[in-house]
């Protein structure tokens, strides 16, 4: 199934992410065998707060994208349920006109108790793109307005989408979003206030703008007409060139590479002391601690003993 | 409205009889702890008189035939004579259709109502790919002018009057209508009837959009402007809650959004430079009746009288001709079922009844087998049957507006009156109808209540006869069905390749070419251009290509 | 251990408009913690087929009240079988002449609600189906 997904299989590709987003034990052996073959695509992350057009721009960006003949992936993530776990995903709706197309992949995701406005497998579910073969993968992060920060991590080139009369939009900025947005889209530039935006987004950037580097471009778009995404396209490439080019690019991806062993780290941890856990946490222990006979510091030592067998025997997921 | 001291007394009287019931509740306990209406507005226990103090008889209820219409639009009401019992019907072919229409004539309907089938109403010719498994399955296939000669072969077109239910190529099917009329003779200053033209509610809840909003409108004014001049007796649009309410929504929500839509279209036509003295009086509304007999009558109240304030203290009209809010209903097709299909009968009765008693100006009776498949020949004549029976026989015809002053209706009615133009405001605040539909919020408050309506009768907090209570076991397929032939869809297509070969190829290239040139020019009006089109046999699928090539195309917006 | 959620698309083919049952079909599932793909309207067979296989989901789910069920169903379960994909469930439901039913089955379709059905019915069919299709691969 890697063989095929990694000559261009769409149901292999498709399953692969499947076994990962599922954390299923081939996934890591699955992520091993993309890992070779990624660092190829240019990972665009989209993000804004909800309904500021981010599935529509991204839809207009494939046909672009297509139209110069790279291969596209996409990957959509959606708010899931905190109740049920469940999830509409409704991005694709907006994307529906490049299915049947070969050259595009498209990929819902539900964010799946993840707060950063990603899931935690949505980085992977890139990567898998990446080596299969696509030119371009787009992440759409969940419209949470404050905290889709993850993407930052994870992607070479960040859009952040503000739109006209939306008020809070220099709430947003306060909240620091201003740093992770590597260019800002003024969507919906069809209705009146774009360029009262524009311009209150060009002075903040003045603001906070400190010493050289890379000054993040202003661009007013219109996923309705259609209108700028040229010159959008031609920003975001020139985006890719610099981080491919300047210093400043290559300490992003060393801090992306840290990133991401932490990140497997973290998650082994949290895997195997979780579970470890779950042995322990009967009745028992937790009557001792309601009859203050133990205390919780003492358990969650007792589970890290436990759990340290299992680090060493390499046991993975 | 009443005397003070009178007033005192009843308070009293009410205190007393309060206290007395809830000493009893104790014992015997009502049947819930609280009733609200099907849409969910808290009902009292009992009205008296104190719940109405606040009505001004002349300023909120007045006369029938004057402002604000509360109690009916015309002076005598149906005393003068019934309603229009206007059955919605068309299926399969042009000759099937009109077939069933002269079977509707000969049993006393006093107008036509016509039914395209999808891709008709999408503005794709039989033969296109998307209209595949489509043609003719839900209403009557027209491509061209050509059909729509036979749809109306015999029937006169100066004696009948005919509703269309087409929305995005309204203009397209009403040259049609138009073109027909001049071959049998008849001018278009004679014809009357309905197209139902109204996009908005397409986006918000019935589907059968083709192009963006701002084209749209302009179609739609276009046809307020050519009609006024050309078709004076035409109602130019029905401005629909019929479907938004079988979308989900609540009674309150019916009327809120459908005025809204209204004033939307009101916005636009001022905009466009039409006069709402002029125009307003042709615009038309569409209701819905569901089971809630009070709540429905005390809705159509309530519709009317704040539709007349809406028109007067916002946009300043002052012609009364204008003023009145008339409406063409349909009976609540999602309360029927699918299970025990007979006892919709009686569901129907009391929908319709709820319209005549609540003043409506035209009405169609949903059919027994409505949850199972098209109606049948049969259950259609039984539809118009209760109609009649409640004209003839229930007697509720022959003195106006009977409902009136009784305290839980006139209660109701400035209840819904008040909360529809809470969500009024607060699309207002949106910025209009537009953008409230931009944002997804219409759509989530109509799918929102569906959910509630569904989930309701699955926890059983709401009885629906025969589905979650009272079942029987039944043997399937007891009601014979209407099937739609498959082989509609090869005539169809067939007859259109003939039509392609033997018609004037130039003159409907050139005619395309005029719609194109019109389309592309703001001002210009396209009525005359598809006029041209159409008598030349132009298809509809090709207008409305051209149209597709120079407006683009509508994506839904959808906030689940 | 492995969280493998259902994935299902909701589909509305061709050019029927009637989404109320497709969309309170749609948060039932995802009120029963599955993920919902929904298309919104007027999908073509390839689209509902590519974004199925795309999707990598467990089923698809068909509602069609506009009489062309007949069409439809046929055109999908062709389609995903041109895929090599005909492990997908598919079911649906809507305004299907009952009489109608045994012949979408023969093509494949798994079950077929109608009007008036509790989507708890639904919703246990489906994870039902989804088990045990699982337990074969
Ligand atoms: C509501 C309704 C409308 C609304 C739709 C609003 C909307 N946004 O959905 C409005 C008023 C707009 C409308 C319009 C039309 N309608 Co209509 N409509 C109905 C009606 C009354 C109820 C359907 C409904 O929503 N019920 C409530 C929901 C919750 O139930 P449901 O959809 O049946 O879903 C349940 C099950 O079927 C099942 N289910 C459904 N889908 C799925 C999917 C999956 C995956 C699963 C598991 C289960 C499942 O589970 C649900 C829960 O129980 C039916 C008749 C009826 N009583 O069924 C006619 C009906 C479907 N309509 C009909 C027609 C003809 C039309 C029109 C085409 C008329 C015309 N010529 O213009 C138009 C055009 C609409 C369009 N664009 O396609 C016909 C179809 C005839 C046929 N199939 O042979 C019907 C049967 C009425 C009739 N007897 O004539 N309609
Ligand atoms: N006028 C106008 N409307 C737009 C534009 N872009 C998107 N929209 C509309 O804005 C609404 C939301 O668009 P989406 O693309 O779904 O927005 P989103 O940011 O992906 O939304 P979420 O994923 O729900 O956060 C839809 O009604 C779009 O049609 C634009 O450029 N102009
Ligand atoms: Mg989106």
């Amino acid at each position: 199934m890697i063989d095929k997904a990694l000559s261009g299989d769409v149901r292999a590709i498709a399953r692969l992410i499947s076994e990962v987003e599922s954390e299923t034990p081939r996934s890591e052996e699955i992520m091993r065998a993309m890992y070779p073959h990624t660092g190829r695509a240019h990972i665009i992350g989209v993000t804004g707060s909800p309904g500021s057009g981010k599935s529509s721009l991204v839809s207009k960006m494939i046909g672009t994208l297509r139209r110069q003949g790279k291969t596209v992936g996409v990957i959509a993530v959606d708010p899931s349920s905190p109740f049920s776990g469940g999830a509409i995903l409704a991005d694709r709706i907006r994307m529906q006109e490049h299915s049947g197309d070969p050259g595009v992949y498209i990929r819902s995701m539900g964010s799946r108790g993840s707060l950063g406005g990603l899931s935690k497998t949505t980085y992977e579910g890139a990567l898998i793109l990446d080596a299969c073969g696509k030119d371009v993968v787009i992440i759409e992060t969940v419209g949470v307005g404050q905290s889709e920060i993850d993407i930052v991590r994870i992607a070479d080139t960040v859009c952040l989408v503000l739109v006209p009369g939306m008020g809070d939009d220099m709430q947003i900025m306060k909240a620091g979003i201003m740093e992770i947005a590597d260019l800002f889209v003024i969507n919906k530039a069809d209705r009146e206030g774009a360029d009262k935006v524009a311009a209150e987004v060009r002075l903040m950037i003045k603001m906070f703008h400190t010493g050289d580097g890379w000054i993040q471009p202003v661009k007013m778009t219109s996923a309705a007409t259609g209108a700028g995404l040229d010159e959008l396209h031609d920003t975001i490439e020139g985006h890719l060139k610099h981080v491919r080019s300047s210093e400043e690019g290559a300490e992003r991806l060393k801090k992306r590479l840290q990133w991401e062993v932490e990140e497997i780290v973290r998650r082994r941890i949290a895997k195997i002391t979780e579970s470890a856990w779950r042995e322990r946490r009967e009745e028992r222990v937790i009557e001792k601690l309601l009859n203050k006979e133990t205390d919780p510091y003492r358990v969650a030592q007792e589970v890290l003993d436990s759990a340290m067998g299992d680090f060493r025997s390499g046991q993975l997921l | 409205m009443f005397d003070k001291t009178i007033l005192e007394e009843v308070r009293k009287l009410k205190e007393g009889y309060d206290a007395s019931v809830e000493k009893s509740l104790g014992k015997q306990p009502e049947r819930r702890e609280s009733f609200t209406t099907g849409g969910g507005i808290p009902l009292k226990r009992l009205y008296t008189p104190v719940d109405i103090d606040g009505v001004d008889y002349e300023k909120d209820l007045g006369l029938p035939g004057s402002f604000p219409y509360t109690r009916g639009v015309q002076e005598t009401q149906y005393r003068g004579r019934f309603w229009t019992m206007r059955q919605y019907a068309g299926f399969a072919t042009a000759e099937d259709s009109n077939r069933r229409y002269r079977m509707l004539l000969d049993q006393g309907t006093m107008g036509l109502s016509v039914a395209f089938d999808l891709p008709t109403q999408i503005g794709y010719d039989s033969d296109h790919h998307m209209a595949a498994g489509e043609v003719g399955k839900v209403g009557v296939a027209i491509d061209s002018m050509a059909d729509m000669e036979t749809l109306f072969d015999g029937i006169p077109l100066d004696k009948v009057s005919t509703s269309m239910t087409i929305n995005a190529p309204s203009s397209v099917l009403l040259a049609m209508y138009i073109g027909v009329a001049e071959k049998q003779g008849i001018s278009m200053d004679k014809l009357s009837g309905t197209i139902q033209n109204d996009i908005l509610k397409e986006y918000i809840a019935r589907g059968t959009y083709i192009f963006p909003p701002k084209p749209s409108m302009r179609l739609i004014t276009n046809i307020f402007d050519f009609c006024s001049k050309n078709v004076p007796k035409w109602n130019t649009i029905s401005i629909s809650g019929y479907h938004i309410r079988e979308a989900g929504s609540t009674a309150v929500q019916e009327v809120a959004f459908t005025l809204a839509d209204g004033i939307a279209y009101v916005e636009a036509a001022i905009k466009a430079g039409l006069d709402p003295n002029v125009f307003g009086k042709r615009l038309s509304f569409f209701f819905n009746a569901h089971n809630d007999f009070i709540e429905e009558i005390s809705k159509f109240r309530a519709a009317r009288r704040l539709w007349a304030r809406i028109l007067k203290d916002r946009f300043g009209v002052t012609d009364p001709k204008a003023l009145p809010l008339r409406f063409h209903t349909q009976t609540g097709g999602c309360t029927l079922t699918a299970q025990q299909p007979e006892n919709n009968i009686a569901r129907v009765t009391i929908q319709a009844l709820a319209d005549v008693l609540g003043g409506t100006q035209s009405l169609h009776t949903n059919s027994m087998d409505e949850a199972l498949a098209l109606p049948t020949e049969k259950s259609v004549r039984i539809a118009l049957k209760t109609q009649q029976i409640i004209a003839h026989e229930s007697g509720v015809c022959n003195t106006i507006d009977p409902m009136a002053g009784s305290y839980a209706i006139e209660s109701l009615t400035n209840e819904i009156e008040t909360q529809a133009m809470e969500y009024i405001s607060k699309i207002d605040e949106m910025g209009g109808m537009m953008a409230a539909i931009e944002k997804g919020y219409v759509q989530k408050q109509i799918q929102d209540a569906a959910y509630d309506y569904q989930i309701s009768i699955e926890e059983n907090d709401r009885v629906v006869v025969g589905v979650n209570k009272f079942t029987v076991e039944e043997e399937a397929g007891s009601l014979q069905l209407l099937k739609v032939d498959e082989s509609v869809g090869t005539n169809q297509a067939k007859k259109l390749k003939e039509l392609r070969d033997s018609r004037d190829n130039i003159a409907v290239k050139n005619a395309l070419d005029s719609i194109r040139e019109a389309a592309k020019d703001e001002s210009a009006n396209l009525m005359p251009a598809i006029l041209d089109a159409v008598r030349c046999y132009t298809t509809e699928g090709e207008i409305c290509g051209v149209l597709r090539e120079e407006f683009g195309e509508y994506k839904e917006n959808i906030v689940l | 251990m492995s969280d493998r959620k259902i994935r299902v698309v909701v589909a509305k083919p061709g050019l029927d408009g009637h989404d109320r049952g497709a969309k309170v079909i749609a948060r039932a599932l995802r009120d029963a913690g599955m993920e919902v793909i929904y298309t919104g309207l007027r999908q073509t067979v390839d689209q509902i087929v590519d974004t199925a296989i795309q999707e990598d989901v467990d089923a698809i789910g068909i509602s069609i009240l506009s009489g062309a069920h007949h069409h439809y169903f046929k055109a999908i379960i062709e389609g995903l079988a041109a895929r090599d994909a005909s492990d997908v469930i598919v079911f649906g439901g809507g305004v299907i002449p009952e009489s109608e039913i045994p012949d979408l089955v023969k093509m494949g379709a798994g079950a077929i609600f109608g009007p008036g059905t509790p989507t708890s019915t639904c919703v246990k069919w489906l994870e039902g189906a989804v088990a045990e299709k699982r337990k074969a691969e």
